[in-house]
């Protein structure tokens, strides 16, 4: 039996990478440096003729991918940035007073991590305070939906704090303020690396409700844009296209990954599974 | 704690007066309200407002042909209901969050069992798996509909010729099992940090008490991986109720409206400018993910607790 695992294990997790994760990623790799004649019913043969350079600039210059690289960048990074500042303030505050109202105000700010937001009327709100269609609006809605996920990890993360980090600073004299921004912040660094990645990765991939908040044209994020040239697909089959774009689309996500790939585990670890 | 650190402005009273007269309490010193008071306000202002108007738009006539908005009543949800998209919806959706999380608990617990110990080989294979969660679901949508096309790669592979996303009963399972892989990842990961968490000695002791690998995971794992199970369980569940982009890029809702959740729906319907329309089915999906999401949380965290 052991013998079975010991080397039965690695082949089967082999076997399973390679048919699982090898092969999507292989027809993406393949179909994205093909010609479109070959690429219009995609399979795993390896392209006939080789062309991953015109394709990758097509996708940019017939897929708008740099302004819309550069929209993805102007919504997700704010939303992130006000997602942990913004977080990590409350947290902190709902980690360390203890009355009626501060647990009320909590419950109220994690229900977001199980209610739906209302898309329909948040596209109403936005209209009639002149921030439909805008990327403070997009800013505004995914950050009052991700906040819930950050006061969460982050709350948790700040109990399990000693108080007497804090009272030492204090009794030096220092005030709630720079308690908050030498102290709390710096110690949080494993959580934030964790709502960092969490919120990038729901925001830089989002397309339901950057299509009702910003919908297409000049501000598109780069899902829009590739739903657009998805959506051309019928007419044109570019699949070679639609695969360049999602290689680019990726790869963002996948450095960020890599460079903190040790925190992601630790801040899950220690956020989720108490 | 020392007492003369709190200074506020508020306290004017000298040394000898009694504890707390004249000064603000403590908690409200070192750690004031108005650090929480901007998440609040947009929380408030961008997530709660929103669903609480969620509650009257669906009982207008608002849309794109109306120029002022008026109470109609409850006709939306009559139209909802008459031409069969509300139960439809209903059902789709619920039998979606089911599937896609039991495929994604399902692969992750496995792979997080086949991955568990922290050699070099493991924690490669563990970043390999990883990263479909790092694919946009709207890309792995198109991944896969170039995979399962009727003109795609695996009937090119296998020779065959099976509209894989065109049944009206399977392929709303071939989509969740689509979610499922996406999702898979991080299922992982969880299982990871909840195996990671069982002290050793409790499987050195199963092991010297004779019990198999079968029993150990049964009597000892699977018990201690109830927090895990907890968190992974609800946030598939209703997480995937909220699902939109997998479908969209696979099936677009067909066959035959056979996949179409509620934000496919709303997806539809407000793009041909029915707002108010749309925004009942957002009512309904609230209330549905309400009445799924507190029995479940309630449920599940006294089953933890009786473990």
């Amino acid at each position: 039996m052991t013998a079975v695992w010991r080397y039965g294990r690695p082949c089967l997790v082999v076997l399973l990478a390679a048919l699982a994760v090898g092969v999507p990623l292989w027809l993406v790799a393949v179909t994205s440096a093909k010609p479109q004649a070959e690429a219009i019913k995609p399979n795993l043969d390896l392209p006939r003729q080789w062309q991953p350079g015109s394709n990758y600039a097509d996708a940019v210059s017939q897929g708008e991918m740099l302004r819309g690289f550069l929209n993805s960048l102007l919504v997700v990074v704010p939303s992130v940035v006000l997602v942990l500042i913004l977080g990590a303030g409350a947290a902190w505050v709902f980690a360390r007073r203890k009355s009626k109202l501060v647990s009320a105000a909590y419950a109220l700010c994690i229900s977001g991590l199980l209610l739906p937001p209302a898309v329909i009327t948040i596209v109403m709100e936005l209209r009639q305070l002149g921030m439909a269609n805008t990327r403070p609006g997009m800013i505004a809605v995914y950050t009052g939906m991700y906040l819930s996920t950050s006061i969460f990890f982050m709350t948790g993360f700040i109990r399990a704090i000693p108080m007497e980090l804090e009272e030492a600073a204090r009794i030096d004299g220092a005030t709630p303020a720079r308690i908050f921004w030498r102290i709390v912040l710096p110690l949080l660094r494993p959580v934030i690396a964790t709502a960092t990645i969490m919120v990038m990765l729901y925001a830089w991939s989002d397309i339901f409700y950057a299509f009702f908040v910003l919908g297409g044209g000049d501000r598109a994020t780069l899902p829009l844009n590739l739903y657009q040239v998805a959506s051309a697909q019928l007419y044109l089959n570019n699949w070679h296209l639609v695969f360049a774009y999602v290689v680019v689309m990726s790869l963002p996500m996948v450095a960020v990954f890599l460079v903190g790939q040790r925190k992601i585990v630790s801040g899950i670890t220690s956020g989720a599974v108490k | 704690m020392a007492d003369t650190v709190v200074r506020t402005r508020k306290q004017p009273a000298a040394q000898g007066t009694p504890k707390g007269v004249g000064r603000l309490p403590r908690a409200a010193v070192h750690h004031p309200w108005w650090f929480a008071l901007p998440a609040i306000v947009v929380f408030a202002g961008f997530f709660l407002v929103p669903n609480l108007l969620n509650f009257y738009y669906p009982f207008t006539n608002w849309s794109s042909y109306h120029a002022d908005i008026a109470f109609t009543g409850l006709d939306n949800f009559r139209t909802i209901a008459e031409d069969g998209s509300l139960l439809r919806a209903i059902r789709t959706t619920l039998v979606y969050a089911l599937l896609a999380a039991l495929f994604q608990n399902g692969f992750g617990l496995v792979l997080a069992l086949l991955l568990e110990n922290d050699s070099r080989f493991n924690r490669f294979f563990r970043a390999v798996f990883f990263l479909p969660v790092l694919i946009s679901a709207l890309a792995t949508g198109y991944v896969f509909q170039a995979l399962l096309d009727q003109d795609g790669a695996v009937n090119s592979v296998l020779g065959t010729d099976i509209p894989w996303l065109g049944s009206t009963t399977w392929t709303l399972v071939i989509v969740t099992l689509i979610h499922g892989w996406k999702w898979m990842g991080l299922s992982m990961l969880i299982y990871l940090a909840g195996l990671k968490g069982i002290p050793g000695e409790m499987l050195e002791a199963a092991k010297c008490d004779g019990a198999g690998p079968w029993r150990t995971f049964w009597s000892v794992r699977w018990p201690m991986l109830a927090p895990a199970v907890t968190f992974n369980v609800t946030t598939a569940l209703i997480g995937s109720m909220n699902t939109f982009d997998i479908v969209q890029a696979t099936t677009g809702g067909g066959p035959a409206a056979s996949t179409e959740v509620f934000n496919i729906y709303m997806f539809r319907i407000f793009g041909q400018g029915l707002y108010a329309q749309a925004s009942a089915m957002s009512l309904v999906l609230f209330l549905v993910v309400v009445a799924v999401a507190i029995p479940l949380v309630v449920g599940l965290r006294r089953r933890e607790q009786m473990l």
